[in-house]
């Protein structure tokens, strides 16, 4: 889970796969804006068949953050 | 029938207003506007009426076309900026354009509403009712915007773009057009009370909103028609934000240099942005006979759609 996880939020936000981590921060760490985030948001959707209402975003400050939320949603 | 445009035309107002004027005004600069929308500048009117603008647009096309006024059978405008809502827009540019031939409507479906009057159009051609019809979009959004409000005064700007449509034995026009009214308060202009009334936004909703449809509807199109991607010359889709357009052309595989863009000039010009687009590039002569376009609009109501045509 943590290596597709990577692997996609590195395609979407333009970095490397090993830039990321679980501790990596999408603003302070990726250099991540808003609308990356919506992005990001939307191909995780796709990836994973979930919905992910915009509100929730404001939780998801790291990697680790949306591992956390999808499990919750019973995706691991 | 089938329609066909002849004509293009378009007209900006002359008033430049940079990310570095805004600055000034609200708590904003260059970088962020730029690095999240692409807007480098917008134009804005001073004491012109957005019934000047679209005449003036309309008056280009119709000169290129080389038709008289007296041919034109209906006059559509897109607009949601009039200042005043009677008379009609369409009803004022007849009667400044001299065409008393032309019946005359108005037509709001905000930043969509080029896509959709085209269409009204398409269906009075193909039911043989007009043979020649002035489409045109045209909005003064600087009067309704929040000056005040940085999420939204960066984004818009004033113009009009104008086309002239006319029926034709041969050629293409194929549309897929969606509404869903349960979503519109995301991008909305309501009266609160006694104040004045401006454009409100919920940016987070409106930016999924297009980078999920806008593909999809395309792809819809596409597959209706039988017709591959490679066979599209150029996307041109409402020129709201950069990164919109760039996350289609993601989504749909398609390279981005085959969606053209004028908003790092215009801003978000709603329904005016295709029709002054397809003027530039028709006046560039980047469009040549035969070439299959696709036009895709998507806003407020919220509607979205695509047209197939055949330049």
């Amino acid at each position: 889970m943590l290596e597709k996880m990577k692997e996609l939020v590195a395609n979407q936000l333009g970095v490397e796969t090993d830039e990321v981590t679980e501790n990596s921060s999408f603003q302070n760490d990726l250099g991540a804006d808003s609308l990356d985030l919506f992005e990001l948001v939307m191909a995780l959707e796709e990836e994973y068949s979930v919905e992910i209402p915009s509100e929730d975003l404001e939780e998801m400050k790291t990697v680790g953050d949306v591992l956390i939320y999808l499990k919750e949603k019973g995706i691991e | 029938m089938i329609t066909k445009i002849i004509g293009t035309g378009s007209y900006l107002p002359s008033k430049r207003v940079t990310n570095e004027d805004l600055s000034k005004i609200v708590d904003t600069n260059d970088e962020w506007i730029v690095s999240r929308t692409g807007i480098k500048e917008r134009r804005v009117v001073e004491q012109e009426s957005v019934i000047e603008l679209a005449t003036k647009a309309g008056r280009q096309a119709i000169e290129q076309a080389g038709i008289s006024l007296e041919e034109i059978d209906l006059i559509l405008v897109a607009t949601m900026s009039s200042d005043f809502a009677l008379p009609n827009v369409a009803s004022s540019v007849q009667a400044c354009l001299k065409a008393v031939n032309a019946i005359a409507i108005d037509m709001n479906t905000a930043c969509s509403g080029f896509i959709f009057a085209l269409s009204v159009a398409d269906s009075y051609i193909r039911a043989g009712i007009y043979r020649t019809v002035l489409i045109i979009g045209a909005e003064t959004l600087s009067r309704i915007v929040d000056w005040n409000d940085r999420g939204t005064c960066i984004l818009f700007g004033d113009g009009a773009g104008a086309v002239i449509a006319k029926a034709s034995s041969q050629g293409r026009f194929e549309q897929v057009l969606y509404t869903d009214g349960s979503s519109g308060n995301c991008l909305a202009m309501k009266k609160e009370e006694k104040n004045h009334s401006f454009i409100t936004m919920n940016g987070q909703k409106v930016f999924r909103f297009a980078v999920k449809k806008v593909p999809e509807v395309i792809e819809e199109l596409l597959q209706q028609t039988k017709t591959k991607k490679e066979q599209i010359k150029y996307f041109l889709l409402h020129q709201a934000n950069k990164r919109i357009i760039h996350a289609v052309s993601e989504k749909l595989s398609v390279p981005i240099e085959r969606f053209p863009m004028n908003l790092q000039w215009y801003g978000n010009t709603s329904a005016a942005s295709i029709p002054i687009l397809l003027d530039e590039m028709n006046r560039k002569n980047l469009l040549e006979r035969g070439d299959s376009i696709i036009l895709s609009g998507f806003g407020g109501g919220l509607t979205w759609g695509s047209i197939l045509l055949q330049w």
